[in-house]
C-alpha cells in the first residue's frame, strides 16, 4: 500500500547544504499522495471511483469538502454507502454513482476504508473569533444541560475519536463540512436509523451553535492513535438506532 | 350563402363524425383472451418472478429504497412527469380490486378497470403483445408481494396532456391491441427473442425515436436515438456496423445482457439500470433468443462520419487522457477489461451522440452489479474536478484516437449535459 515512508528520508548524518535541499526535496516527493499503478481485481482499484474525490485511501479529498474515510468505523461508513445509496442521504455523485450496489460489496468497501490508517495532517488555522471557539470547546465537551444537549463527548468518544461499530470520529473533518453536516441532520436531509439520536440533538442546535463547533472541532488537532473507543465502552444519553443496524 | 352554410355544415358533420369514429377506434375494447390454467401456483408464481424482472417493472413501480412495486419513481418525458402508480395488492391504493381480466386489459389494452384510458409511458404499446398466460402469471406474482397502503402520486403532466379522455385520439392514431404476426419461416427461437425484445422487454420504448406526440417510430427495426425526458442517447439494436450490433456475436449480446459486460462496451446509464433490475436475471436461452432476433435486424441508415477535431484541441484532449484517464484505460485506449473498457473501438465512445460518453465521463457510475460481476469497478465522477472545456476535449480525443471516428465535442454540449444532469 502507498503509505508514504517518512522514516527513509530522516537524513542521519550533518552533510552540506545542497545535499540537504535533495533530501527536503525527496521528503516533499514522498510526502505526496504517492502516484501507485492500478492493478486491476484489487479493493484499491475498485474504489478508484472513491478515491478521485476522497483522496488516495480515502485521507480526504484536498478542497476541504471531501471527507475522510480512512480508520472511520466500519458500519458508520457501511450505514452511510447505504443511505446515499437508497437516498436517506443526499448528495446526487454518491447517489449515482453506488446505485444498484448490493449490500455485501458495500460492507467490503466499507471494510477497506476503516482498515486504512494514514496519518492526520495538522488542522487548519481556526479563524474564528474566541468567544466563539469557547462556546464549541464547552458545547463539545460538557453540552449543555439546561438546553437538553449531551456533550458531543458523550456519544463520539472523549477523544472525539468515535465508538464502534457505528459511531463516527468528529476530528480530522474540514468545518464547512462539519456545519454541512448538522445542517442536513437539522433540516432532515441527513437521517439514521431510529431512534435517530443525532436528528434529536441537532434539532436543538441553532446556528450559532452549529458554527461554534464546527469551528471548534475543525481546529482540534488528532492524537495519534486515533481509533473509535470498543463498543460498550461508553454509556449513550439516548438510544442511537444506528448503533443497532447491521 | 346558404350554399356556403351548407358546405360549412357537412364539413362540420365530417369533422365531428371524423371524431367520433376516432375516438371510437380509440376507446373499443378488444376481445378479452381467456385465461389459461396449465401450471400449479408456486410454478405459475416463480414464472411471473421472472417475467416482472424481465419487464422490469420495479424500474417505474419501485422506487429507490422503497417497498417493492409501492410506486413513486418519477419518469419524465416532454410531456410532463410521471409516477409509477402502486402496483401492490392493497385493495384502495393499489390493484388489489383487480381481476385477472382486468390485469390483462391493461397489459393487452391499456385501460383500466371501468375503461380508463392508461397513459402509455406505461408500456402497453409492447405489452400488448404478451401472452394471456404470462400475463396471468405476472398478475399471480403481483398478488403475492406485500401489500402496501400508499396512495399512488398524481402525475404532473402539462395541459393538455393532464386531459386523459384525450388519449382515444392518441390511441386510434398510435395503437393497435395485438399480437405479433406469425412468421412461421422463422426457428422458435428467433419467434421466443421477438416475443420478448417486441414484448415485455419494451426495448423499442428508449431503442427507437418518438414523434412528436411520444410515439415510437420504426419500433420494428430499432433504430435507436436520444431517449426523450433523459439526455442519453440508446443507440440501434440492428446490424448498423459502428453504433450498433453489426460486430457483435449473438453471445456478445448474451453477455452483455447478462453480465453488463461484453467484448464491445459496458452497460452504463439507462441500460445499467436495465442490467441491474431486469436483464441479468434472463435465462441464458432467453438472452441468446433475444440476441438472435436482434442480430436478425438489418442496419438503418446512419449518419455520416463526423469530420476530423482541430489538432488544437486533439492535443489538449491528449495531455488530459494521459493525466486523467490512462491510468486504467491505457495510452493505447485498449483499457483493461472486464475491469475498464477499451476505449478504441467502443461503440458507447464513437456513438453519433457523444452524450453518453460525456455522461459517464461528468457522473462516472459502476458497471452494473450482476451475478458474473458483483463487485464491479467505477468510474469516478470527473465532472467535479475537470471543467466543460476539459471535458470536451478529453471526450473529443477519445472519440478520435486510435481509429475512432466520432468528431469533436462541444463545452456548450458538456454544459448542457452538466446542467441536465442536476
Amino acid at each position: 500500500m502507498p503509505v508514504p515512508n517518512f522514516s527513509r528520508c530522516k537524513p542521519r548524518l550533518p552533510r552540506p547544504a545542497l545535499l540537504g535541499a535533495a533530501l527536503a526535496l525527496a521528503c516533499a516527493a514522498a510526502a505526496a499522495p504517492a502516484q501507485t499503478t492500478l492493478q486491476p481485481g484489487t479493493m484499491q482499484a475498485r474504489v478508484a471511483a472513491c478515491t478521485a474525490c476522497h483522496g488516495d485511501q480515502g485521507r480526504a479529498g484536498q478542497d476541504g469538502y471531501y471527507p475522510r474515510l480512512a480508520g472511520k468505523p466500519r458500519d458508520y461508513l457501511y450505514h452511510q454507502l447505504l443511505n446515499f445509496r437508497d437516498g436517506l442521504r443526499q448528495y446526487r455523485p454518491m447517489n449515482h454513482l453506488l446505485q444498484g450496489l448490493p449490500d455485501d460489496y458495500l460492507r467490503e468497501i466499507a471494510g477497506y476504508f476503516a482498515d486504512q490508517h494514514v496519518p492526520y495532517p495538522p488542522p487548519a488555522a481556526a479563524g474564528a473569533p474566541a468567544t466563539l471557539l469557547e462556546h464549541g470547546r464547552r458545547l463539545a465537551t460538557v453540552g449543555d444541560a439546561a438546553r437538553g444537549l449531551p456533550a458531543c463527548a458523550a456519544c463520539h468518544g472523549d477523544a472525539f475519536g468515535g465508538l464502534a461499530p457505528a459511531i463516527p470520529g468528529l476530528l480530522g473533518l474540514p468545518r464547512d463540512y462539519i456545519g454541512a453536516q448538522i445542517g442536513g441532520w437539522k433540516n432532515g436531509l441527513r437521517r439514521a436509523a431510529a431512534p435517530d439520536c443525532m436528528a434529536d440533538v441537532a434539532d436543538k442546535l441553532q446556528a450559532e451553535d452549529i458554527a461554534a463547533l464546527s469551528a471548534w472541532l475543525a481546529a482540534q488537532p488528532v492524537a495519534e492513535p486515533y481509533v473509535p473507543q470498543p463498543t460498550g465502552t461508553l454509556r449513550l444519553p439516548a438510544e442511537c438506532g444506528s448503533q443497532a443496524q447491521r | 350563402m346558404t350554399t356556403l352554410k351548407r358546405i360549412l355544415g357537412l364539413a362540420a358533420l365530417a369533422c365531428a363524425a371524423a371524431l367520433a369514429g376516432m375516438y371510437w377506434l380509440g376507446t373499443r375494447e378488444d376481445a378479452v383472451a381467456p385465461a389459461v390454467q396449465d401450471a400449479d401456483a408456486g410454478t405459475l408464481l416463480e414464472r411471473g418472478r421472472y417475467l416482472a424482472r424481465l419487464g422490469n417493472c420495479a424500474a417505474c413501480h419501485t422506487t429507490a429504497g422503497g417497498q417493492p412495486y409501492a410506486g413513486g419513481t418519477p419518469v419524465p418525458t416532454p410531456f410532463g412527469t410521471f409516477y409509477g402508480p402502486n402496483i401492490t395488492p392493497d385493495p384502495e391504493t393499489g390493484i388489489g380490486g383487480w381481476s385477472a381480466d382486468d390485469f390483462w386489459r391493461a397489459l393487452h389494452d391499456g385501460k383500466a378497470p371501468g375503461g380508463r384510458l392508461l397513459y402509455p409511458a406505461f408500456p402497453y404499446t409492447e405489452y400488448t403483445r404478451v401472452s394471456r398466460e404470462d400475463a396471468d402469471a405476472l398478475f399471480a406474482y403481483l398478488r403475492s408481494v406485500p401489500a402496501v397502503r400508499q396512495p399512488s402520486r398524481p402525475h404532473e403532466l402539462d395541459f393538455p396532456y393532464d386531459r386523459r379522455p384525450l388519449l382515444a385520439f392518441w390511441r386510434a392514431l398510435y395503437f393497435r391491441a395485438g399480437d405479433e404476426a406469425a412468421d412461421p419461416g422463422r426457428p422458435p427461437q428467433w419467434l421466443r427473442g421477438r416475443y420478448l425484445v417486441q414484448g415485455l422487454g419494451h426495448c423499442a420504448a428508449c431503442h427507437a425515436p418518438r414523434n412528436a406526440m411520444g410515439a415510437t417510430r420504426d419500433a420494428g427495426q430499432l433504430p435507436g436515438g436520444m431517449i426523450a425526458g433523459l439526455d442519453w442517447y440508446a443507440p440501434p439494436l440492428n446490424g448498423d456496423p459502428v453504433a450498433g450490433l453489426g460486430r457483435w456475436s449473438e453471445q456478445d449480446v448474451a453477455d452483455l445482457l447478462r453480465t453488463g459486460l461484453s467484448a464491445h462496451s459496458t452497460a452504463s446509464g439507462p441500460m445499467a439500470e436495465v442490467v441491474l433490475g431486469s436483464s441479468q436475471y434472463l435465462t441464458g436461452d432467453d438472452a441468446l433468443a433475444m440476441a438472435s432476433y436482434l442480430k436478425s435486424l438489418p442496419a438503418t441508415p446512419s449518419p455520416p462520419p463526423a469530420s476530423a477535431p482541430s489538432a488544437a484541441l486533439m492535443e489538449q484532449g491528449r495531455k488530459l487522457y494521459g493525466q486523467q484517464c490512462a491510468q486504467c484505460h491505457q495510452e493505447d485506449g485498449r483499457g483493461s477489461a472486464p475491469a475498464w473498457p477499451a476505449l478504441a473501438g467502443n461503440p458507447t465512445v464513437t456513438a453519433p451522440s457523444a452524450a453518453n460518453l460525456v455522461r459517464v465521463v461528468l457522473d462516472g457510475g459502476y458497471a452494473p452489479a450482476t451475478a458474473a460481476n458483483p463487485r464491479p469497478h467505477g468510474m469516478p465522477p470527473f465532472g467535479v474536478a475537470l471543467s466543460d472545456n476539459d471535458i470536451a476535449a478529453v471526450a473529443t480525443y477519445v472519440r478520435n484516437a486510435w481509429g475512432n471516428r466520432g468528431g469533436a465535442v462541444r463545452s456548450l454540449e458538456v454544459k448542457r449535459l452538466r446542467d441536465a444532469a442536476r
